[in-house]
């Protein structure tokens, strides 16, 4: 009886492989065309593509450019960081004609590939790193971060408000400092407690970080953690259905997308994906200025908040545009550090 | 307890490699089910392992580490003891390593050789702990040694923030280059690959394995206590310091995987906020191997290529990586399950034996079990 059933569920586990494998994948592309001879990469940091954050927004800048320019893009991920080379060489000695690292963590890995194939070009987000072959991709993180810190300022009923950090590293540090300067702008009294997990892929770290920070009080919390931060709005979600009044302000992309504008304030977003889509598209079009560094700020779109905010009233909208043209044109020098 | 074990010793190469070739089927069927090319994906994997210079030497580098704590599960296996732990003492390894490293200075000839042996010796300690705690205080050595493993996880983290940090960075200073197990001259032979002497070590210390526990007294004692404390003890064997000194040695080999990876790889230690997973990949190494020498570092390949080429599979044919660990989970499967995989080697043998097809005919099936 049992030979009868396993056979029976081989063939048809047989047949149904062969059915689906008459669907295939079709790889269609619309727009002009003409990066169809291009072939760009990148690799991720041990997050993975699908963290709701960096990588992803840097891998959905490449799926646009492979829209509008039909070039090839493929993304590698790194489960350790003893992957970080090899996952770069296979595009590099595969001839590809970018290779992107996405996150600071990729930096020293970068710098080495850099040196040893001085004609393959290299892109990397969230460091700088120094090679004539690379071009560094920053963000200045905190004028967007002073932006969300001044909604979190006007918004708190409690005058305590939480920030969840993945790592303590110089890019996350512009985040926590930006936004504590926000905060305090607007609401001198307001105290921020700061947390950092140490980890940018523990959502089980960000969910008891945002605990003990919602327990001392706050009800607003701003994280810059990765897929760590999954869990403060996991704790967040649960705090809400049980009638608290608690927000998570999102970090990288429009995060409400994911989680929802039941718990979602605002997002501070990191165009990550513009910046690997220009750098890239700039590449197809005949220019690379390889050892440039790119800083992107509030004046060029590179951060800041979504363009739809249904949870932020009008008044308070309107203090962060001001504040924010009050950056870009340098009336406020927002600290990083 | 003892019963787990047993699986885990038995000796016979014909179950793995079977499980292998079941693995690797049943991988392709879940390739097919995704709509993927299996014949192209483990093409791919071949390619990306083997395919050049460059992927021999990375291939290599990423097999060194777990031929050490292959090693080390293999031989606390050999004394019935389960060591979960070899991923802390593989940390502890690789800390300390880096430890002589940055704050050391010397000239190479002394540097490497201090390195390597504090960084086998730190690992032993750590793994003589779990020992002593089952022996002393009956804490079990699974539980020990797991508990152990967050200790030195957060401990190597503690080092490397307040002793040896790289300002701004989430990792160490670099070692200095007098204490590397890499040379730009292996390196150039492999195209730029990261293989390092830490190759010759491991084949060393597989070596030293197989001395140890079949062509000493010492060994023979351990080996002893393995199949039956009980006997051991009424036949004069000193059980408890043989527990520990195995817990010991088993330390020692994954310590020294740990001193060999950060002297020889990267040169830094960084702060892990996850387990590496060259401990755990330990296990299954060992299992493998049916905890032999041998078998070991057949295991460690294995793994290696399965796992360096899994890249290769992503690039070349679109396959997810995670395939690839189902591969892997089903191989282990077939290798623990050996009882399944004895059954069908017996039933193909008396196919053969009776001297009809050894293909069962469809009257064979009718008759059912």
């Amino acid at each position: 009886m049992f030979k009868k059933g396993f056979i029976s569920i081989i063939l048809s586990v047989l047949f149904l492989s062969l059915v689906l494998s008459s669907c295939g994948t079709s790889n269609t592309s619309g727009g002009d065309q003409i990066g169809a001879d291009y072939q760009i990469g990148m690799v991720t940091d041990i997050g993975g593509v699908h963290d709701n954050s960096f990588n992803q927004s840097a891998w959905e800048g490449l799926q646009k450019l492979n829209e509008d320019t039909g070039a090839e893009v493929k993304f590698l991920e790194s489960h350790k960081d003893a992957d970080y080379v090899p996952n770069l060489n296979e595009f590099v000695k595969n001839d590809w004609n970018l290779t992107w690292g996405i996150g600071y963590m990729m930096g020293d890995a970068i710098k080495e590939v850099a040196d040893q194939n001085p004609e393959a070009r290299l892109a990397i987000i969230d460091a700088v790193v120094e090679a004539p072959n690379v071009v560094s991709v920053t963000f200045k993180e905190h004028e967007g971060s002073f932006l969300v810190g001044v909604v979190a300022g006007m918004m708190t009923k409690t005058d305590k408000i939480g920030f969840v950090g993945g790592m303590d590293i110089p890019v996350i540090k512009r985040f926590e400092k930006g936004f504590v300067a926000g905060v305090e702008a607007v609401n001198p009294d307001a105290e921020v407690i700061i947390n950092y997990t140490g980890a940018f892929n523990a959502p089980d770290q960000g969910k008891a970080a945002a605990a003990t920070i919602y327990n001392d009080g706050a009800d607003i919390i701003f994280h810059a953690a990765g897929s760590t931060g999954d869990g403060v709005f996991n704790e967040g979600k649960e705090r809400k259905k049980n009638g608290e009044e608690v927000w998570v302000i999102g970090v990288d992309k429009d995060q409400s997308i994911t989680f929802g504008d039941d718990i979602t304030l605002t997002s501070m977003m990191k165009r990550v994906d513009t910046a690997v889509y220009q750098v890239s598209r700039s590449l197809i079009e005949g220019q690379f200025n390889g050892g440039e560094i790119r800083s992107l700020g509030l004046a060029d779109n590179g951060v800041g908040l979504p363009e739809e905010n249904p949870n932020i009233p009008e008044d308070v909208l309107e203090k962060v545009e001001e504040y924010k043209q009050k950056i870009i044109d340098g009336e406020i020098e927002v600290p990083s550090e | 307890m003892n019963k787990v074990i047993r699986i885990f010793i038995k000796d016979s190469t014909l179950i793995p490699v079977i499980s292998i070739v079941l693995g690797l089927l049943i991988g392709a069927l879940i390739m097919l089910l995704g709509a993927y090319n299996p014949i192209r994906a483990y093409a791919s994997l071949i390619e990306k392992a083997f395919g050049d210079l460059y992927s021999i030497g990375e291939t290599i580098r990423q097999i060194t580490p777990l031929i050490f704590t292959g090693l080390s599960v293999a031989f606390a296996f050999r004394i019935g003891l389960f060591n979960i732990g070899a991923e802390g003492q593989f940390i502890i390894g690789s800390v300390t390593a880096a430890f002589v490293g940055i704050q050391f200075d010397l000239p190479w000839y002394i540097h490497v050789p201090f390195a390597v042996v504090a960084g086998g010796i730190a690992g032993g300690l750590w793994g003589s702990l779990a020992g002593l705690l089952k022996v002393y205080r009956g804490v079990h050595e699974v539980i020990a040694t797991i508990m152990l493993n967050w200790i030195a996880l957060y401990l190597s983290n503690y080092i490397v923030k307040f002793f040896l940090i790289e300002p701004g960075q989430q990792r160490s200073r670099i070692l200095s280059d007098s204490s590397w197990l890499s040379s730009s001259w292996l390196s150039q032979l492999f195209d730029g690959a990261r293989i390092h002497y830490g190759i010759l070590l491991g084949l060393i210390c597989t070596f030293l394995f197989y001395v140890i526990l079949w062509k000493t007294r010492q060994g023979y004692e351990l080996r002893a206590v393995g199949y039956n404390p009980d006997a051991s003890e009424y036949a004069g064997i000193h059980v408890k310091k043989n527990i520990v000194r195995s817990m010991m040695v088993s330390g020692v080999f994954a310590g020294l995987g740990g001193a060999s990876e950060v002297l020889g790889v990267f040169h830094y230690q960084t702060i892990h906020s996850v387990f590496p997973g060259h401990g755990f990949e330990g296990i299954a190494v060992a299992l493998l191997g049916g905890n032999t020498a041998v078998g070991t570092i057949l295991g460690a390949v294995l793994f290696g290529v399965l796992t360096f080429g899994a890249t290769g599979m992503k690039f070349g044919a679109g396959v997810p990586i995670e395939i690839i660990n189902i591969v892997i989970a089903l191989v282990i499967f077939f290798v623990a399950a050996s009882g399944l995989v004895k059954a069908i080697i017996d039933k193909v043998k008396k196919k053969i034996i009776s001297g009809g097809s050894s293909l069962p005919t469809s009257q064979d099936w009718k008759k059912g079990v």
